[in-house]
């Protein structure tokens, strides 16, 4: 776990300037303003439809913003931006329903972004992939398809591609909520170990005890804005905000 | 019923046979190939957020698909002339055959494409994938899987209907059949032969489309 570095001359490497966003007539996004430091773990937490997930998708472009500007490591995106390869390249996304393309191999899955986008030669390729499968700890499920793995399993694979490609910063997005809950801890135990490492990572997630033990900090999300964020510790112990109260009272209830 | 079978009478016109098939399958082939690569990029306009190419393929679609084929044959054959567009009996009726199956076979793929779940096409652009990258990487592969069964029962239905080329005098097995049935005059024996190397060009078709289906398409993909 990093410390927050509050000093004002470190350029955040995630800067989100009064981020809109409307589905329809639905304002899903309300002007956020946001920053995260290199090196952070910053959890997203709130009810579903306060915007959460949406915010974290717009920061890969996955979700067009209708206004406000998205900074990731000096790459800006608007809402005029067409092409969010440059963006892409430095954000890393790992899904809730894992994702991985069913007629490649876990390996194979690994490289295919590395073959076509980073256009690597074969052999580093390879060992690109063999690396980043065992840092996920699938070292030896290389030549194995999507279905012959557990939900787990596929969604280390799903990790492991993601960092092949040496993002920035890596989104998570609900990564854990589709699983079993037996399989729950092996993928967090990996999101462990890369914040350990120093990964950037900024997670929308419903496990609090997670959020609690591993986040830099907490951003509790309400009516399409940010609501309340700080330390895991106070916003749990001392929420300043009636909706977060009432937010936390909920989930501890379950 | 007075009638007496003769097939030995067919042995002479062995050599015709022979060439029908033979043509049969070349037009076959022929048309399988380009027919579906056209398919392929035309389920791929048709999908496309580029809406006038959408809009074109579309009509094209629908113009073949609510049009009679010996209609299209003809137009190609004796129409195009008129523009000074003068084609071999072999070359109206391949292309005949491509732009028929060409046309089923945007549809049937079509539906493959938009079978894949957004979320993996969300993946590839995560990963920084183009768009033309994630159809060919991502898209293409498990949709072909998906729709391969209703492809190959499309090509089938091509191969058969390649006995209507017979009308422009390409030399394939119905015109073979026709040829010989109006010298011998034994038209049973003659159609009851060609229904029977129909049928079993069929099944060999069903058969390699099977064969190619299993060793093409991983096996993650047929689980999945």
């Amino acid at each position: 776990m990093s410390p927050v570095n509050t000093s004002a001359t470190v350029r955040p490497l995630v800067k989100l300037s009064a981020i809109r966003k409307s589905f329809g007539p639905v304002e899903v996004l309300k002007g956020v303003d946001m920053a995260v430091e290199e090196g952070q773990v910053v959890a997203m937490i709130g009810r579903s439809g306060s915007g959460k997930s949406t915010l974290l998708r717009s920061i890969n472009g996955l979700e067009r913003i209708d206004g406000g500007v998205i900074e990731v490591d000096g790459e800006c995106v608007d809402p005029g931006q067409i092409d969010l390869r440059a963006l892409r390249q430095k954000v890393g996304m790992v899904f809730q329903q894992f994702n991985l393309f069913p007629h490649l191999t876990a390996g194979e899955n690994v490289m295919l972004a590395l073959k076509v986008v980073k256009k690597q030669d074969k052999a580093a390729t390879r060992a690109a992939a063999e690396s980043a499968l065992a840092k996920v700890g699938l070292g030896h499920k290389f030549d194995a398809y999507p279905s012959q793995l557990s939900g787990g399993q596929q969604q280390r694979v799903a990790i492991a591609r993601s960092l092949a490609m040496a993002p920035k910063v890596l989104l998570c997005d609900e990564i854990t909520s589709a699983l079993d809950p037996e399989l729950v801890a092996e993928v967090l135990g990996v999101v462990r170990k890369l914040a350990e490492e120093g990964m950037t990572l900024i997670l929308v997630t419903h496990e609090m005890r997670f959020a609690r033990e591993v986040c830099d900090r907490l951003v509790f999300m309400h009516g399409g804005r940010i609501a309340e964020q700080g330390p895991p510790a106070k916003l749990f112990d001392r929420p300043s905000t009636p909706e977060l109260a009432q937010f936390i009272g909920m989930v501890e209830a379950r | 019923m007075a009638y007496s079978f003769d097939f030995s009478s067919l042995l002479d016109y062995t050599p015709v046979l022979v060439d029908g098939v033979a043509t049969t399958v070349a037009l076959t082939a022929v048309s399988t190939v380009l027919g579906v690569a056209l398919g392929i990029g035309g389920a791929a306009a048709r999908t496309s957020s580029v809406k006038p190419l959408a809009v074109v393929v579309g009509a094209y679609v629908e113009l073949i698909r609510n049009t009679p084929f010996l209609v299209q044959l003809f137009f190609i054959f004796f129409g195009l002339p008129s523009l000074g567009i003068r084609l071999a009996e072999w070359q109206a009726a391949v292309l005949a055959m491509v732009i028929n199956l060409g046309a089923y076979s945007t549809e049937i793929i079509r539906a493959g494409i938009e079978a894949t779940p957004k979320g993996q096409i969300e993946a590839g652009a995560s990963l920084g994938m183009t768009g033309p990258q994630i159809f060919r990487y991502v898209v293409l592969g498990p949709a072909m899987a998906k729709i391969w069964p209703a492809l190959t029962s499309q090509i089938v239905i091509v191969m058969l209907g390649s006995s209507v080329c017979s009308q422009i005098a390409a030399e394939e097995l119905s015109f073979a059949a026709n040829f010989i049935q109006s010298r011998n005059f034994r038209p049973f024996e003659v159609y009851f032969l060609a229904t029977a190397l129909y049928l079993a060009l069929a099944v060999g078709l069903r058969w390699i489309f099977s064969l190619m289906g299993q060793r093409m398409f991983a096996k993650g993909v047929s689980r999945a």
